[in-house]
C-alpha cells in the first residue's frame, strides 16, 4: 500500500510542477510581423548561427525560405548554409541523435512547428527570460520553462541577468516566491532593446517557418470570400425569382 | 418509340435500359417537399456537401500521405509545404471534419424541434443515428493519422476504454491496436478503416437515409403530413417539387456555408486550437504524455460524461457504459416520445423546458470535456449527465401533463 502511494506521488508530482509553471511568470506579447522581410532575414541569420547546431528545421527547405523571405538562392547558399547541403535540401543539422541524447539528456527538438505548438508569445518569453541560477547544471534557469535543459546559448548577446523575486504571503501565512523582474549583472554585446528586437526577429522567423503559406493563404482568402459574397447576391436573386410563384 | 417515361433520342435509349429519368423524377423534379421549410432545413444538404468535400479532399490527401509511424508526421508537413495547394486540401479536410459535426448536430437538433423522428420516419432517424455513430468512428480514426501528440494520446485514452471491460477488456484493446501500444500497426489499420471501410459504410447509410426520407416524404416545421391533402393530380397541396425550388434555395445555403467555411480555412484554420489542437504540431512521442489530453471539440460532451461517472465495485467500466448509452439511447427516441404532436410549435411548455435543459446540459458537457477536471467541474458534469438522460425518461410521461395546442390542417406561412 505504502509503495503504491509513493508511486502515485511520483506520478502526480510532475503534474503539480507543470501546474505551478502555468501560473508562473506571465507571458510577454511577441510583436511579430510576417510582412517585415528584414526582420525575417535577421531571424534566419540568428537561427542558422545560434540554433541550428542543435535544432533542425527538418520540414523546411532552404530555397523555399529564400523565396519567401526575399533572398536569392545564391545569398542563402553563401551566407546561411554551413554544411554541404544543397539549396533545395531540407534544413537538417549534422548532429547525430544518439550523441545529442548523451550530451543533453534529450534530443533537442526539431523546431519547424514549434511556433504552432507552443505559440509565439511563449517562445519570445522563453528567449528573453534566462536568468542566473547556480543550482542548475548550466548555471541558468528560465522563467517561461522552469528547469529547462537548454543552456543560455545567447548569453554573449544578452549578457547575464539575475532574477528579482517578490515574496507573497497567502491566507495561511505561507510564503511563496514569485519571479517579478530581472537585473542585468553582466552586459552582452547587444543592449537590452537590441536583444529584445533580435529575439522578436528570431520568433518572427519561427512563426514564418511554422506555416510558410500564412500570408499567401490570407491574400487568397480575401478574394475567395469576396467572390462568395458576390455569388450570394446572384444566388439570392435566383432563389427569389424561382420562389415568386410559391404562395 | 417512346418509353414509359415519354423520352426519346439518347435519353429514351438510356431510359429503356436504366431508370435515369424515373430516378430524376422520383428524387428531384417530382419529389414534393413541404413549402414551409425554414432555416433549420439547410443542414441536411450541407452535411451531404461536407461529406463530398471530405471524400474528394481525402482522395487527394491519400495521394501524398504515408501511413507509417516513421513517415506520417513528415508526410503531412510535406503536403502542407511541398505539394501544390496541399495546404488548402489539408485545411479543407481538417476544417471539414469539424464542419461535418456542426452540420450533423444542427441537423439532429432540427429533428428534435419538429419531431422528425416520429412515425412514419423512425427508420430515417435510425439510419441517421447510425450515420452519426459511423461518423464518430471515422473522425476518431482519421485523427490518429497526422501522428501528432494529441493523435497518439487521444487514441491511447479511447482505446484504453475498452480495457476497462471486465474479463475480455485487455485482450480486446490489444486486438484493436494490433499491438501492446499504439504503434505502426495501429496507424496502418486505422488508415485502412478511415479511407475504405468506414466511408463505404457511411455512403451506404446516407443512401438508405435519403431513400427512406423520399419514401415517406419530408416532415416540416408544423409537423403536418402534406400527403394527406392532395390536388386532383395527386400532388400535395402544400408541396413543391424539390427541383428547382429547393435546389436553388439550398444553393443559397451552400454559398452562406462556404463563406463561413472559407473564413476558417483561410484566416483561422486552427480555430484557436479547437479544430487543430496545438499539441498536435508535436510529433507523437510514446514516452512523453501531454499534461492535458483533450479530445477534439465534437467528442467533448461524451468525454465529459465518461469522466463524470465514478468507478464503482472495483471497475471503471461504468463511465464507458454511460458514454455509449448516451448515444445508444438516441435509437429509442421514436418510441420514447409518445406525444401525438410532432412540432415544438404545437407542443406545451413542458416539452420546451426539457428540450432546453437537454441542449444546455449537452453544451455545458461539451465545454467541460475540453477542460482538466476539478471537483466542482466533475459535480457539474454529473448533474448535466443526469439532465441529459432525464430528457429521455421524461419524454414517455410528458403527454400525461403536457397541454398541447391544436395542430392545423395545412402548413402555415412564415
Amino acid at each position: 500500500m505504502k509503495r503504491i502511494l509513493i508511486a502515485l506521488a511520483f506520478l502526480i508530482l510532475p503534474g503539480l510542477t507543470l501546474a505551478a509553471g502555468g501560473e508562473g511568470y506571465p507571458l510577454l506579447t511577441a510583436p511579430i510581423d510576417l510582412h517585415n522581410k528584414a526582420s525575417l532575414q535577421k531571424g534566419a541569420k540568428l537561427f542558422v548561427n545560434y540554433c541550428m547546431g542543435c535544432h533542425s528545421l527538418e520540414h523546411q527547405r532552404y530555397n523555399r525560405m529564400a523565396r519567401d523571405i526575399g533572398l536569392t538562392d545564391e545569398q542563402v547558399q553563401q551566407n546561411l548554409i554551413f554544411t554541404g547541403a544543397k539549396v533545395g535540401d531540407l534544413m537538417k543539422n549534422a548532429m547525430p541523435k544518439a550523441d545529442a541524447k548523451q550530451w543533453f539528456g534529450v534530443i533537442p527538438p526539431d523546431l519547424t512547428l514549434i511556433a504552432r505548438s507552443r505559440g509565439v508569445d511563449y517562445l519570445y518569453t522563453y528567449l528573453l527570460t534566462y536568468y542566473e541560477d547556480a543550482s542548475r547544471p548550466y548555471g541558468v534557469n528560465n522563467a517561461a520553462f522552469p528547469n529547462t535543459g537548454m543552456p543560455h546559448v545567447l548569453w554573449q548577446l544578452q549578457g547575464m541577468q539575475k532574477p528579482v523575486f517578490e515574496t507573497h504571503k497567502d491566507a495561511e501565512g505561507n510564503e511563496t516566491k514569485a519571479l517579478k523582474d530581472f537585473e542585468l549583472t553582466q552586459p552582452g554585446s547587444m543592449s537590452p532593446p537590441e536583444f529584445k528586437e533580435a529575439m522578436r526577429d528570431l520568433v518572427n522567423f519561427l512563426a514564418y517557418v511554422g506555416e510558410p503559406i500564412q500570408l499567401e493563404r490570407q491574400r487568397i482568402g480575401i478574394w475567395v470570400v469576396l467572390f462568395l459574397v458576390l455569388a450570394f447576391v446572384v444566388f439570392y436573386l435566383l432563389k427569389k425569382e424561382y420562389w415568386k410563384d410559391v404562395h | 418509340m417512346a418509353n414509359t417515361q415519354g423520352t426519346t433520342g439518347l435519353l429514351g435509349w438510356i431510359d429503356e435500359r436504366f431508370p435515369l429519368t424515373k430516378m430524376m423524377r422520383e428524387h428531384l423534379t417530382e419529389y414534393y417537399a413541404p413549402k414551409n421549410f425554414n432555416f433549420w432545413y439547410y443542414f441536411g444538404s450541407l452535411a451531404l456537401l461536407v461529406l463530398v468535400n471530405q471524400i474528394l479532399t481525402g482522395i487527394w490527401l491519400t495521394m501524398s500521405y504515408k501511413p507509417s509511424a516513421a513517415d506520417a508526421f513528415a508526410s503531412v508537413e510535406y503536403i502542407m509545404r511541398d505539394v501544390d495547394w496541399g495546404w488548402l486540401i489539408r485545411y479543407m479536410h481538417s476544417t471539414g471534419a469539424s464542419a461535418f459535426f456542426i452540420m450533423v448536430y444542427l441537423h439532429m437538433y432540427r429533428a428534435l424541434l419538429y419531431g422528425s423522428y416520429k412515425k412514419p420516419r423512425e427508420l430515417i432517424w435510425i439510419f441517421g443515428v447510425l450515420i452519426f455513430l459511423c461518423l464518430m468512428a471515422e473522425a476518431f480514426m482519421g485523427y490518429l493519422l497526422p501522428w501528432g501528440q494529441m493523435s497518439y494520446w487521444g487514441a491511447q485514452v479511447i482505446i484504453n476504454l475498452f480495457s476497462a471491460i471486465p474479463g475480455i477488456g485487455p485482450d480486446l484493446a490489444v486486438w484493436i491496436r494490433g499491438d501492446y501500444v499504439i504503434s505502426d500497426a495501429t496507424l496502418n489499420r486505422f488508415f485502412s478503416l478511415h479511407v475504405i471501410a468506414l466511408p463505404l459504410v457511411l455512403l451506404g447509410l446516407v443512401v438508405a437515409h435519403i431513400l427512406a426520407l423520399h419514401e415517406v416524404g419530408s416532415n416540416n416545421p408544423d409537423g403536418v403530413e402534406i400527403k394527406k391533402l392532395k390536388d386532383d393530380k395527386g400532388r400535395p397541396l402544400d408541396g413543391i417539387p424539390f427541383h428547382p425550388y429547393y435546389t436553388v434555395k439550398d444553393l443559397l445555403g451552400v454559398v452562406v456555408f462556404l463563406i463561413f467555411f472559407s473564413v476558417v480555412i483561410f484566416f483561422m484554420p486552427e480555430m484557436g486550437g479547437y479544430f487543430l489542437e496545438h499539441p498536435n504540431f508535436d510529433p507523437a512521442d510514446s514516452l512523453k504524455t501531454p499534461p492535458h489530453i483533450a479530445p477534439v471539440w465534437y467528442f467533448t460532451p461524451f468525454y465529459a460524461m465518461l469522466r463524470a461517472v465514478p468507478s464503482f465495485a472495483g471497475t471503471q467500466v461504468w463511465g464507458v457504459l454511460v458514454m455509449f448509452a448516451a448515444i445508444i439511447v438516441l435509437f429509442f427516441l421514436p418510441w420514447l416520445d409518445r406525444s401525438s404532436v410532432k412540432s415544438i410549435r404545437y407542443r406545451g411548455f413542458l416539452f420546451r423546458l426539457v428540450l432546453a435543459a437537454f441542449v444546455v446540459s449537452f453544451l455545458i458537457l461539451g465545454y467541460l470535456g475540453a477542460l482538466p477536471t476539478t471537483p466542482a467541474r466533475t459535480t457539474l458534469a454529473q448533474i448535466c449527465t443526469i439532465v441529459y438522460f432525464a430528457f429521455f425518461f421524461m419524454l414517455p410521461i410528458l403527454p400525461w401533463f403536457e397541454k398541447t395546442k391544436p395542430v392545423p390542417e395545412r402548413v402555415t406561412e412564415k
